[in-house]
């Protein structure tokens, strides 16, 4: 038989080495489904803090894309780092919107910019771009304009809800701080919560009837009372960086991802779990209430601690690769977070204790390297090696 | 006795896709009006062809002689004439001499009522010699001649017998059927097995989704299996692959580089177990076997019994032809299995099966760089780190690879299946290994 006539009966076949399927995932796939569990939470910063906020993620994510894309080409043109049409795998969007949630409502256009340009060039693409970089790029975006131009990182608004909600107009300690940033700088009361109230922090009309309706129907049978002022940084009443403000819209988007397997369930749990226990132990102590006092509830709903539980600490590149590595990992985010949060000198420390974290990556990764199959003891691995050193001598 | 069991951690659950095959009678495939037959069909040395173009061939009539060592015999599966003797290429591009057999006169067993011998009274040496000459071989993967597996070891006591029916691999369904419709001479094959090689213990392990061939085999257990042991196992990937089986059956690990016998373990798969009792009981050569025809792009999925030499085109024409353009043609499934460039193609006694995948069956997407999630990590059975491994590969840092386990690498293809970025992670480790093999040649002829 001719190889053309071959060529004729099967004009498209492939071959290629197995396996020969997969399964449905792909980079890009996971990519944009982070970035679509994203999009209520940020929907929800753009509603409530106004067009300036959508602003900011466009610029943020534009900055990103146009870098990754600048890069690319270039780097197309030079053989060694020769790769193409990264921007299709979703990696650059979700990068800038990240760093644009992560941003003050009112922040001035040119730091996203700044943060999307230091994120990309330097974290990600000086070190060969995605997946080679060592530290979360978003991360360390967000962290490098914070250090640079704190002042206008640390300004932030009400958004449109509390104002409507709350009658009274705002004392000035209270204009452009958040939750987190207020309970560390004001310590008289007996928690975060009962400080915010001294200090007049506004409570929305919702926060009171859904407080209520919860204690009515639910937790007083119990014999269990839950206080004013949790619901408002759970829906998202709160000033806050965009993105990070509603817990709730954060927490849906991971419903969905855990149920399509976007991100596994060690990095959560455990970072959860470290930094709920170690708030539940020594949070209290600061109010002179004694161990195991901790606001947890207050803790995991303010600041930044959703987006990154779900969002950024379980990013595949700078986390570590087997299931005890992860777990390792998490714990490790989870009491930074609680040092950094209780005892440092920052309001917000999910960032800081993630980019720590992400240097121990390959320490963490070569600690709990998986165990081979039929791997033989270390005397019995130094008795074929010097068998094999032997033969090898013979046979020159 | 029954029980569950399965290996500890790893391995992947990739689709299945066997509800259009599992519950599919087996049926007799048309007889090839030309069989082309490799001499090739087992690991080792290729037959020695004992016939020329021009000689009339009878129906498993012997084709090819075992060359010594590692070899199998050849029969021919039709009665006919030999037109010519010459080179094919088999799945996966290895070139094999073949006799192409047109078809010609009468069958001497085809149609006819087998006559079955005892063999209570034989000795393990000539039961052995038997499988030889009826050119038993691994019918899995392995491709091993079983005269050999079956070879007695000085001072060794067997440990175990394993008959293997976890038929691991999405879509085939050859071993499933052949469990379900033939027990009793599988159990047979088993009780022939024994004799061979006295093990300590014996089990049969089958998947626990198997309800059917599980009651298929207890039904046909007799008074003289009640040492047998069922285990059943969870449907992960690659539960049916011998090292795994061995920790699963055998609570041991196959030392690396070494074999399951190393540990005293000999496994055996469905298939080879039904050709052996046809071998030993009928005194039948291979000349057949079953092969599992599916994939998307074939409208009548099944099981065929084919004689070897078959085109697998036939296979699919007598399967209903294709439903639409089928991206990828696969012998073997799919996780393990090699596409073939040409349909005419001969199944071998290793084909377990024929795939024609559709382009949205397979999955494909653009590949990207390494994202280090890990998932091929956690996937790999064998413990190793298949990322790791194609970056030492790619920088051709060939014996570090060989320092953190390539050569222990089973090519299962679970990494590959799981990878996000759609790496060839397993096609870059044979590459490594092939590298990693030639090395050290390499260097002595520098010396």
């Amino acid at each position: 038989m001719s190889t053309a006539n071959q060529q004729e009966s099967s004009p498209k076949l492939e071959v290629t080495g197995a396996p020969q399927f997969h399964d449905r995932t792909s980079t890009a796939r996971v990519m944009w489904s982070v970035v679509l569990c994203l999009l209520p939470a940020t929907a929800w910063g753009v509603a409530v803090f106004g067009p300036h906020a959508a602003a900011v993620l466009a610029v943020a994510i534009a900055v990103s894309v146009f870098l990754e894309l600048l890069i690319d080409r270039v780097g197309a043109k030079s053989a060694s780092i020769a790769r193409t049409a990264t921007v299709r795998d979703g990696s650059a969007v979700l990068t800038g919107l990240l760093i644009g949630m992560s941003m003050p409502p009112e922040v001035p256009l040119f730091i996203p910019a700044a943060a999307s340009a230091f994120a990309i060039v330097v974290v990600k693409w000086t070190f060969g771009g995605l997946g080679s970089n060592w530290m979360n790029p978003a991360l360390a975006g967000r962290v490098f304009v914070f250090f640079s131009w704190t002042g206008a990182m640390t300004r932030w608004t009400m958004p449109s809800t509390l104002v409507a909600g709350g009658a009274r107009p705002l004392p000035d300690v209270l204009s452009g701080a958040t939750p987190l940033g207020l309970v560390k700088t004001h310590l008289s009361g007996t928690g975060p919560i009962d400080v915010l109230r001294q200090l007049g922090f506004p409570q929305s009309r919702t926060d009171i009837q859904v407080t209520s309706w919860i204690n009515g129907h639910l937790l007083d049978r119990l014999g269990a009372h839950l206080p004013g002022g949790y619901i408002d940084p759970f829906i998202g009443n709160v000033p806050g960086s965009i993105g990070e403000v509603s817990a709730l819209l954060l927490l849906l988007g991971s419903v969905f991802m855990f149920g399509r397997r976007i991100i596994r369930w060690e990095i959560p749990s455990s970072y959860f779990l470290s930094f709920a226990l170690l708030t539940w132990i020594f949070g209290g102590v600061r109010y002179h209430a004694g161990y195991f006092t901790g606001d947890v509830l207050f803790q995991i709903l303010t600041g930044g601690f959703m987006l990154a539980l779900f969002y950024m600490a379980t990013d595949p590149v700078t986390s570590p690769m087997s299931s005890s590595g992860m777990l390792i990992y998490g714990i490790g985010v989870g009491s930074f977070t609680f040092l950094i949060r209780t005892y440092g000198s920052y309001p917000e420390g999910v960032a800081l204790a993630i980019i720590f974290m992400n240097i121990f990556v390959p320490l963490i990764d070569k600690l709990t390297a998986p165990r081979r199959y039929g791997a033989r003891t270390g005397r019995e691995a130094r008795v074929a090696n010097q068998r094999s050193g032997a033969t090898s001598e013979e046979s020159i | 006795m029954v029980s569950l069991r399965n290996f500890r951690g790893a391995g992947v659950y990739p689709y299945e896709r066997k509800a259009s095959t599992r519950n599919k009678r087996i049926w007799n495939a048309a007889i090839p009006g030309v069989a082309v037959v490799p001499f090739l069909q087992h690991d080792g040395a290729p037959a020695l062809p004992l016939v020329h173009p021009g000689d009339r061939v009878r129906e498993g009539m012997l084709i090819g002689s075992a060359s010594g060592g590692t070899s199998a015999r050849v029969h021919s599966p039709i009665p006919g004439v030999v037109r010519e003797i010459r080179t094919v290429q088999l799945a996966g591009g290895t070139a094999s001499l073949a006799a192409v057999i047109e078809l010609d006169g009468e069958f001497d067993q085809l149609g006819k009522v087998p006559h079955v011998s005892e063999w209570d009274h034989l000795s393990p040496d000539t039961l052995r010699a038997l499988i030889l000459e009826y050119g038993v071989v691994g019918m899995g993967d392995s491709g091993t001649p079983t005269h050999l597996k079956f070879e007695p070891r000085s001072g060794e006591t067997l440990e175990w017998f394993v008959l293997n029916g976890v038929e691991c691999e999405p879509y085939l369904a050859a071993d499933h059927r052949l469990m379900v419709e033939k027990a009793a001479e599988l159990l047979e094959a088993v009780r022939i097995a024994r004799k061979i090689l006295a093990p300590r213990r014996v089990a049969i392990v089958v998947d626990r989704g198997a309800r059917d061939a599980l009651s298929a085999i207890k039904l046909s257990l007799g008074a003289q299996d009640a040492e047998i042991r069922i285990i059943t196992v969870s449907g992960r990937y690659p539960q049916g692959d011998e090292k795994q089986l061995v920790r699963t059956v055998a609570g041991r690990e196959v030392p690396s580089g070494g074999t399951a016998r190393d540990t005293g373990v000999v496994v055996c798969d469905v298939a080879t177990m039904f050709a052996l009792y046809e071998a030993i009981v009928l005194h039948k050569p291979v000349m057949e076997r079953i092969v599992t025809v599916s994939g998307a792009a074939v409208r009548r999925p099944g099981n065929l019994k084919v004689r070897l030499g078959t085109p697998i085109s036939d296979l699919i024409l007598e399967c209903g032809g294709f439903v639409e353009q089928p991206a990828r043609i696969i012998i073997g499934g799919p996780m393990m299995g090699l596409g073939v460039y040409d349909v005419s193609t001969p199944v071998t006694k290793a084909t377990r099966g024929v795939l024609a995948l559709t382009a949205g069956e397979i999955g494909d997407s653009p590949r990207t760089s390494c994202i280090q999630c890990g998932s091929c990590m956690r996937a790999c059975p064998m413990g190793l780190d298949p990322t790791r491994l194609y970056k030492l590969i790619d920088h051709r840092q060939y014996s570090d690879a060989v320092d953190i386990g390539l050569m222990d690498c089973s090519e299962c293809g679970a990494c590959g299946y799981v990878c996000p970025a759609h790496i060839p992670l397993v096609e870059g480790l044979k590459t490594g290994k092939q590298y990693a093999v030639d090395l050290p040649a390499k260097k002595q002829e520098r010396m």
